[in-house]
């Protein structure tokens, strides 16, 4: 199974910096800075009970996104990783998945 | 304890508990809370629900939230007559009252800077837009 995150989709970070294409020059994705959704959205407070926004943070198998992917800010990563963890906790999510 | 905290305490009870066994627990739970005089402010049953992964060779569970108010002793005491109650399939408790404060500190500061941000708007205008979401959290 796959775990290159790089060459997933997830939908909300990815946003090219030219129309010319999904690949770069050298053959890597060309990516615009992201910035952290949840500075954008004013989110103060990451419930562990919102498992419909924590699972978008979770790639099939079951592992936190990696900041680097998420582009999540450092304190926003801090309080994703906590509520994924508690979730996890009480089955809301799983530990590792397949 | 002069202060009051808040928690939130989710467990997950045997699927195979009908209603009113449900009911039963959740009226001992909140005996064993006002005996230790905390109060409960909030109950919500969030129904059965398919668990992630297997506990005790079961697949799915019924969750109900609590949120609490008080020390922390009658937290102590419900969690450990939580652990011997084998119809409680796992439970979790929360402690929030800080992470609210923190969350209501920010949105003041955010406010405030909106605030000011709309008063003097004459020397900022050369900055370029957008710039002012990231300090918000650099702090």
């Amino acid at each position: 199974m796959s775990t290159n995150y790089e060459d997933r989709d997830f939908g909300f970070e990815r946003e090219y910096e030219r129309a010319g294409g999904p690949m770069g020059r050298g053959g890597r994705r060309m990516q615009r800075r992201k910035s952290c959704r949840f500075c954008i959205d004013k989110v103060d407070l990451i419930d562990f009970k919102d498992v419909k926004l924590l699972q978008s943070y979770i790639p099939e198998r079951g592992k936190i996104l990696p900041r680097r992917i998420s582009g999540a800010c450092a304190t926003h990563q801090r309080m994703l990783a906590e509520a994924i963890k508690r979730a996890r906790n009480i089955a809301f999510l799983p530990y590792a998945a397949d | 304890m002069a202060e009051k905290r808040i928690y939130e305490v989710v467990f997950i009870i045997d699927p195979g508990a009908d209603d009113e066994e449900v009911m039963k627990l959740s009226e001992a739970v909140q005996k064993i809370v006002t005996s230790q005089s905390g109060a409960i402010t909030k109950t919500e049953l969030m129904g059965k629900r398919q668990l992630a992964y297997e506990i005790n060779h079961k697949r799915e569970g019924i969750y109900v939230l609590l949120e609490i108010e008080g020390s922390g002793a009658e937290i102590a005491e419900l969690e450990r007559r939580m652990r011997v109650n084998d119809r409680i399939l796992r439970y979790i408790t929360v402690r929030v009252d800080e992470d609210r404060r923190r969350a209501d500190k920010l949105k003041e500061r955010r406010a405030r800077k909106a605030a000011k941000r709309a008063t003097a708007p004459k020397q900022r205008e050369s900055a370029p837009p957008g710039g002012a979401e990231e300090e918000d959290y650099a702090a």
